[in-house]
């Protein structure tokens, strides 16, 4: 029935809108030594996280020199342990010249995100500055970027159903069944039975944490750190907890001692 | 314009075909003009229940291949006269039922009937799938045991998202369950779960609770719809379920043990 909505030529590719999370670095100051070592050491923490993935550069907390800056000298580094510099956030206009010197995509700040439509025309202007507000001292309470809204389920998640929430949290207000599966962003909030499989920080965010009103579940994970049903029956099990990621390993902790 | 109630449950042989029998046959008996379809491609079986067997001569896949009209296909019960049946093809691949030629058919049976029955096939296949896309409502059968139940979730899921009224956003499917095979004795031995486990599992609102009976059995192997049994606690369960799915408020029966003699009852202290 749908199919008849695809009409005309084929061609060869289609642009479709993609939202992902990213990771940045959030540079305060640059030396290449020191770039490099703290590179190092992140990734030790956790080598399989950092493989291949590509992150940018967010210069809104930079506060060394423009001079110091050496966006070549960052890919380089970066690329030596298999990390894609892909683009630079924020920055002044000096700063995103050099980005785009070493061939990075620009991305707008999070506080000029909202401006991002009026600065869509690539030429800069340099005189004329009306607004009072980039002078920064007149700027009100530097606001992050707006939180990707939680996704919220009523109907009862049955087996073999899969709900996923890509950016944000997951809130469901109703049983999610054995052999069904709720995967999050974010944190997981059940309000009701947690039967099936809740994964929490499919990204990677350590800090999510799993909400319900049961524990029953088949599987918990968190940023990849999970527990089976058989390691989650002697703490909390059939009833309100959360469980939350504490050195690496999953605590679940009764919601009326949290 | 029919209501099209489908009766399914992802498991095989917990009372689907049983229970098409007698709740079509119910509707029939109270003056709604019914027909019961046999979706189960290649294991019919609904023919057999119903005691038309050695009367079909067209079946469900003929009409939708166009090679014999539905009114040529239709058998006429013998007992309820409002009570239509449309045996499902022993010979064919379930692919035969198409998604256009199960619309076609039940739109025209929609016209001059008042409910539509689907005797849904085991399994989340194709076949079950057919059954279940044009549904209004939905009886899921269940057995008190934790893989029927698993599985009586599923098809509920699948209800939820791959029914005609999913799909086009409509009001969703209303779902009923259906407890079959319910045992109170064992359900106090442990043996079983109650309903109060099944209904606080699956969260659908109970339609009845059938007690297992060997009259249940009797009555398929002679080929009559135990709702005929009207003096079987079996039968009147099901005639209590065929009046809430028309809106009437009756009492649940039988979910309590009732077979206890006098001396047992005597020394449980009662």
């Amino acid at each position: 029935m749908t199919d008849t909505a695809t009409a005309g030529v084929k061609q060869g590719f289609q642009l479709k809108s993609a939202n992902l999370s990213m990771t940045a670095i959030e540079l305060y100051y640059f030396d290449k030594d020191e770039f490099e070592a703290t590179l190092r050491d992140k990734i030790s923490q956790a080598p399989g996280f950092f493989k291949d993935i590509p992150v940018i550069i967010s210069m809104e907390k930079y506060e060394g020199l423009d001079s110091e800056l050496d966006f070549f000298s960052m890919i380089g580094t970066c690329r030596r342990h298999n990390i894609h510099v892909v683009g630079v956030r924020g920055g002044n206009e000096d700063q995103r010249r050099l980005a785009r010197g070493a061939s990075l995509a620009l991305l707008p700040g999070s506080s000029q995100r909202d401006k991002a439509s009026e600065e869509a025309s690539p030429a800069p202007e340099p005189e004329t500055k009306a607004e009072p507000a980039s002078s920064g001292q007149t700027e009100a309470m530097p606001q992050g970027p707006a939180p990707a809204p939680a996704r919220i389920i009523s109907q009862p998640v049955r087996s073999g159903q899969q709900i996923y929430a890509p950016e944000g949290d997951l809130i469901i207000l109703a049983p999610v069944q054995a052999g069904a599966e709720v995967l999050a962003a974010g944190n997981i909030h059940v309000y009701g039975p947690l039967r099936g499989r809740a994964l929490a920080g499919i990204h990677g965010a350590e800090s999510a944490r799993v909400f319900c009103q049961s524990l029953e579940a088949e599987l918990v994970s968190i940023a990849g750190h999970y527990k089976i049903s058989e390691d989650l029956q002697d703490n909390g099990w059939k009833s309100a907890v959360q469980i939350q990621l504490r050195d690496d390993l999953l605590v679940v902790t009764p919601l009326d001692k949290a | 314009m029919a209501r099209i109630i489908v009766v399914t449950s992802g498991k095989g042989g917990v009372g689907k075909t049983t229970t098409s029998a007698s709740i079509s046959t119910g509707l029939a008996k109270r003056g709604h003009k019914t027909v019961v379809i046999d979706f189960d491609v290649g294991l019919r079986n609904l023919d057999l229940i119903m005691n038309c067997e050695r009367r079909v001569v067209y079946d469900f896949v003929n009409v939708i291949q166009g090679e014999a009209t539905l009114n040529q296909a239709l058998i006429r019960d013998k007992r309820v006269d409002t009570l239509y049946i449309l045996p499902a093809s022993q010979t064919r691949e379930k692919e035969a039922l198409t998604k256009d030629g199960v619309e076609q058919v039940i739109n025209e049976l929609s016209e001059t009937f008042d409910y539509i029955v689907c005797d849904s096939p085991a399994g989340i296949e194709h076949g079950a799938q057919m059954a279940l896309y044009y549904a209004d409502e939905a009886v899921v059968v269940t057995n008190p045991e934790v893989s029927s139940v698993r599985d009586s979730d599923r098809i509920l899921g699948i209800l939820q998202s791959k029914s005609r009224r999913a799909e086009m956003g409509q009001d969703p499917v209303k779902e009923h369950l259906l407890l079959t095979r319910y045992n109170p004795d064992r359900v106090e031995k442990g043996e079983m779960l109650s309903v109060g486990d099944v209904e606080e599992i699956l969260a659908i609102p109970l339609l009845g609770v059938i007690p297992e009976s060997q009259i249940v059995l009797n009555a398929s192997n002679q080929g009559v719809p135990v709702i005929l049994e009207e003096d079987s606690d079996a039968g009147q369960a099901y005639d209590d379920a065929v009046a809430r799915l028309l809106g009437e408020e009756r009492e649940h029966r039988f979910m309590t043990s009732q077979k206890k003699g006098f001396f047992s009852r005597m020394f449980k202290g009662g």
